[in-house]
């Protein structure tokens, strides 16, 4: 359930920069992330994305700007605030990140394990528990290696989410794969969502799937935040950098499915 | 050109500082690092079962070289009575912490090399401190630790193997008396020989294995190489910097006792 307007944000973020030498990516960022929704960034590839959310992650430094997490910043010399943070959020990769040389069930476990003062038999339980709710307990003893690329997706989810964190992060979950898969990825997202209630905040180009998932969309392009709302009002936007993006998304599509009419033809 | 010196300079001071804290926090992180058993016994196969076999190698022909060539010397000047003595100080004193490092540094160094690089290309390392666990004292402090214990250990069965390798060819094919050899040798070794032999190991122990994490651990530092090659090029590093460091390290041990 999305938090009402009047309830402070669950992230803030507010002017966040970074560049890489002399190249700006992100050039004063501002978004409210609101608790319990599934919030969606798009933008062209190459525009700071993922760079921004790995600044909210903490893996990546920003020049200037400041996250905020429930009203408190985060600030590298507030190590109780950032261990807080850290332990209330979770953050899927683009690759997924899985470790190869442990078991399905190894990597579900390992956040409990050397984050928490749990017992062995309750981080069993609660792995399993994860494991069976992305219907991979018949998989616990397999290596990442030995999973087909969705299954390493739902791995990665149930890593992610058997900390029960309040915030879930998604670098690109869709990146190279498949219309039909981009669909089951971005259905799963939001089942789980739903079933657990994190807020999941998700960093993709592609459109159509987004606003169907996503409670509130927002397009950076850039390095800058120039749309922010629901998807309705992403479809009917006049903005031109809106349409410009929504445009060319469309066009890419209609393209594509003109040269798959042409392959079949031939 | 004064320019370029000063960077340099200012780099290595930067590296070695760098170096030096990095190692240190995987120290300071078994103070709170949780359930690092499991990875502490793991970490002693792959340091010592896995390298087993070849520190007896090693050790067994090191002590046939030894013997061999000892008795050849001894024998110009009609000593063949110190062989014992002679195989036994060169293991102890030098070859075998020396060589038995150096050969775990080419089997278990170079291999957490390249595990650490391949974790960090992949973004297991990033993944761990995404999470809030402490990536030095999940994945070096375990390590470190398992060093202190395996390299002395290994050094011992080096020296043993030496040993017998030395009666191999010093008595059983030059025909030395095995009691004049096995005497000389109980002769020969004080305990502060054996003092100098396991600090040693345990100082290349905790250099070497040090050294080559913080190599695979920071394989991503150097930007004229990426991916695969950032990998194999760390674990170059990680194996010509921790052996030259054994050999620097050797002479300074060395140094304080003689």
């Amino acid at each position: 359930m999305i938090a009402s307007s009047t309830e402070p944000p669950l992230l803030k973020v507010d002017q966040l920069a970074k560049s890489f030498g002399e190249r700006p990516v992100l050039e004063g960022v501002d978004l409210s992330i609101p608790r319990g929704s599934v919030f969606t960034v798009l933008g062209p590839s190459g525009t700071g994305k993922s760079v921004f959310l790995k600044c909210l992650a903490g893996v990546m430094q920003q020049d200037s700007g400041m996250i905020s997490f429930e009203g408190r910043p985060l600030v590298a010399t507030d190590k109780e605030t950032l261990t807080d943070f850290r332990k209330r959020c979770s953050f899927l990769f683009q690759n997924n990140a899985l470790f190869d040389s442990l078991s399905a069930l190894e990597n579900v476990s390992l956040p409990l394990e050397q984050t928490t003062n749990l017992d062995s038999h309750e981080i069993q339980r609660r792995s399993m528990d994860a494991l069976s709710q992305l219907e991979l307990e018949s998989f616990r003893d397999r290596f990442p290696s030995q999973m087909s690329g969705g299954m390493q997706k739902r791995l990665a989810l149930a890593r992610a989410i058997v900390t029960r964190p309040e915030l879930v992060l998604f670098d690109e979950p869709t990146a190279g794969l498949d219309p039909l898969r981009r669909n089951a990825v971005f259905s799963m997202i939001v089942k789980y969502q739903r079933r657990f209630n994190f807020t999941a905040l998700i960093v993709t180009h592609d459109v159509p799937e987004a606003l169907v998932a996503s409670n509130r969309v927002a397009l950076l392009n850039g390095g800058k935040i120039c749309f922010e709302g629901t998807p309705d009002d992403f479809s009917s936007s006049l903005d031109p950098v809106v349409t410009g993006y929504r445009d060319s998304t469309d066009a890419l599509r209609e393209s594509l499915a003109s040269i798959k009419g042409q392959a079949q033809h031939i | 050109m004064l320019h370029l010196i000063g960077r340099k300079a200012l780099d290595i001071l930067f590296g070695l500082g760098d170096y030096a804290l990095f190692t240190g926090r995987s120290f300071y992180a078994v103070m709170h690092s949780k359930r690092i058993w499991r990875r502490f016994i793991r970490s002693i196969y792959e340091q010592g079962t896995v390298c087993l076999p070849v520190i007896l190698i090693v050790g067994l022909f090191t002590g046939l070289v030894l013997g061999l060539q000892g008795y050849h010397i001894l024998n110009r000047f009609g000593s063949v009575g110190l062989l014992g003595s002679m195989v036994s100080l060169s293991l102890v004193r030098e070859m075998a912490p020396v060589l038995a490092g150096l050969m775990l540094i080419g089997q278990s160094g170079s291999a957490l090399a390249a595990e650490l690089g391949i974790q960090r290309n992949s973004e297991q390392i990033v993944a761990l401190e995404t999470m809030g666990v402490e990536s030095h004292g999940y994945l070096i402090t375990p390590r470190l630790i398992a060093a202190l214990l395996v390299y002395p250990f290994q050094t011992a069965l080096f020296v043993v193997i030496g040993f017998w390798g030395g009666s191999l060819s010093g008595s059983l094919l030059l025909g030395v008396d095995s009691g004049v050899y096995w005497s000389s040798i109980q002769r020969a070794i004080e305990s502060r020989d054996l003092r100098e032999c396991f600090i040693k190991a345990a100082v290349f122990g905790i250099m070497s294995v040090s050294i080559c994490a913080y190599q695979g651990f920071h394989a991503d530092r150097n930007h004229s190489d990426t991916g695969a090659r950032a990998v194999s090029a760390a674990t170059t590093r990680a194996v010509v910097m921790s052996s030259i460091m054994v050999l620097v390290a050797d002479y300074v041990v060395s140094s304080f006792f003689i």
